[in-house]
């Protein structure tokens, strides 16, 4: 079955979802490839985990105000979070902010959302950038919206676990404060990979290939899974999963 | 009941105005209108985040400063008179993350100078806010370090509802981020889709749905008040207009002609 980069990116987060530690999913505005894969997930699984997409309607459980998800958040009611960033650098900080220096900035960007708080609350933070070169993945970031590390005195129950772009997956080791490459893209090389990264990482002696889609999962996406994603990204559903609301 | 540009008189130069999320009731009928009365130096919050309305008033001249956690367009992408201002300094720039923005105005909800929040510590983020402080957990129950975060009390908030009642009682539905922005503001300005005569507060569901009308300053009528942006269950975002904004925001003539034609022009008379 062909299959396109947006479902390979679906598929290939949706494995980062199926453990049992998994039992809340929150994806923030905008972010349809996340939010599809954490139906999918949830669909495999018969109904759990829990998925919130904070800009759906009968997706979204929150009816206590915008501040719910970070209190929810604080409380550790949430497992799992998705962000991304402008740039982002070895040690997994992000830059939601701008490129050049702070704070006439060269290029503004939209601003920070609730990344300062997030990255230190939810467990597993699920760093997302498809583009992956190295005007994103940079030595180091003109500017910390959230750092990927802390300070053994500042509470911190969460941050970065993964990074999913459209040439590879890391997993980062808050410990070592370094990502290790865990797997290349299907016809992509790890010599792309370190071209196109700004940053060193750890890298296996045998550096596996991700999986491509499953085709039982590419099946339930462009189907009763494509509805539900069609509930919160109408256009996503159509153009990508070929599913009209 | 008031009419719109009565409202945008309400809103003095200089004050610091509160603006809902893009999916949060915006009353753009309400912002035209301040933009048509060249209100000038707004220090704008947006809680937590906006877009179209705040980059409209940048735009147009008439801010000084923006504190934010964030200015987007959301699918249409970048809010280009915003990100332009900033770039060039034209506006002062106050950084911030969403649950700071809503814990500042916790703060003021509950009438304590400041309220703390966790994470933050190691964002430069908290490295430009000489306003906010880290302390060490100060009754020493061992959590470390913690950011106090400073009340926000907003001079105006401006809303736009589908409904309210004669007695200013406005209906926010599950919109509850609209009751922090309305207790912690100094005034209150509503526009709505409709009046009706029997009171939000007459039966349960929909009083657990009501800002009372205790918090409301004004209340104006205006129909398709939210538009170009969406209203939940009465109508939808007009995706098309918003990315024709976004394109002709990106030059400052393309902007002028946009506010012409909205704002001042035909289309704006019609309001």
């Amino acid at each position: 079955m062909t299959y396109s980069r947006d479902e390979f990116l679906i598929t290939a987060i949706a494995r980062l979802l199926e453990g049992d530690d998994v039992r809340h999913v929150a994806v923030g505005a905008a972010s349809p490839i996340p939010g599809a894969a954490a139906l999918l997930v949830r669909n495999l699984k018969g109904g759990s985990p829990r998925v919130a997409l904070i800009h759906g309607k009968a997706t979204n459980p929150f009816t206590d105000g915008g501040r719910e998800i970070f209190d929810a958040a604080g409380q550790g009611r949430i497992d799992v979070f998705f962000l991304g960033g402008v740039q982002i650098d070895g040690e997994a900080n992000l830059n939601l902010v701008g490129t050049g220096t702070y704070p006439n900035v060269d290029k503004r960007f939209p601003g920070s959302f609730g990344s300062a708080y997030m990255y230190f609350t939810v467990p597993k933070v699920i760093l997302f950038r498809p583009e992956h070169t190295r005007r994103v993945f940079v030595p180091k970031v003109d500017f910390i919206s959230a750092p990927g590390v802390s300070d053994p005195d500042v509470e911190r129950r969460g941050g970065p676990k993964y990074l999913v772009t459209e040439l590879c997956i890391m997993a980062f080791d808050s410990a070592r404060r370094r990502f290790r490459l865990e797997s290349v893209s299907p016809g992509r090389t790890l010599e792309e990979v370190l071209d196109n990264t700004g940053f060193e990482f750890d890298i296996p002696d045998v550096v596996p290939e991700t999986p491509t889609p499953e085709e039982d999962r590419l099946s339930l996406l462009r189907s009763s899974v494509g509805l539900e994603v069609a509930d919160t990204y109408p256009a996503f559903a159509r153009d990508v999963l070929g599913v009209a609301a | 009941m008031e009419n719109v540009d009565a409202l945008a008189a309400m809103v003095p130069d200089g004050a610091m105005l509160a603006l809902p999320p893009e999916y949060s009731f915006v009353p753009m009928t309400l912002v035209r209108a301040l933009i048509r009365r060249r209100v000038k130096d707004l220090n704008i919050l947006t809680v937590p985040i906006n877009g179209l309305a705040a980059d409209m008033l940048i735009g147009a001249g008439c801010v000084a400063s923006v504190e934010c956690a964030a200015v987007s367009l959301g699918e249409a992408g970048l809010a280009p008179r915003f990100s332009a201002a900033v770039e060039a300094g034209t506006v002062k720039i106050k950084d911030s993350t969403c649950p700071a923005i809503h814990t500042a105005l916790q703060a003021t909800e509950k009438g304590v100078p400041f309220m703390p929040l966790g994470g933050l510590i190691g964002s430069d983020i908290l490295n430009n806010r000489d306003d906010w402080k880290v302390v060490d957990d100060p009754l020493g129950q061992g959590h470390g370090r913690i950011v106090l975060i400073p009340a926000i009390q907003p001079d105006v908030a401006i809303i736009h509802s589908p409904l309210a009642d004669r007695d200013g009682n406005v209906w926010i539905g599950r919109r509850r981020e609209l009751a922090t922005i309305a207790h912690a503001a100094k005034t209150l300005l509503v526009t709505v889709e409709a009046f009706q005569d029997e009171s939000l507060l007459a039966n349960e569901a929909s009083a657990a749905a009501t800002l009372p009308g205790f918090y409301v300053s004004a209340v104006a009528e205006a129909k398709m008040g939210a538009k170009p942006l969406g209203l939940v269950e009465h109508y939808a975002a007009d995706t098309d207009e918003i990315a024709a904004y976004a394109r002709a925001a990106r030059s400052e003539a393309g902007f002028d002609a946009y506010v012409q034609r909205t704002v001042f022009g035909a289309q704006a008379a019609a309001e």
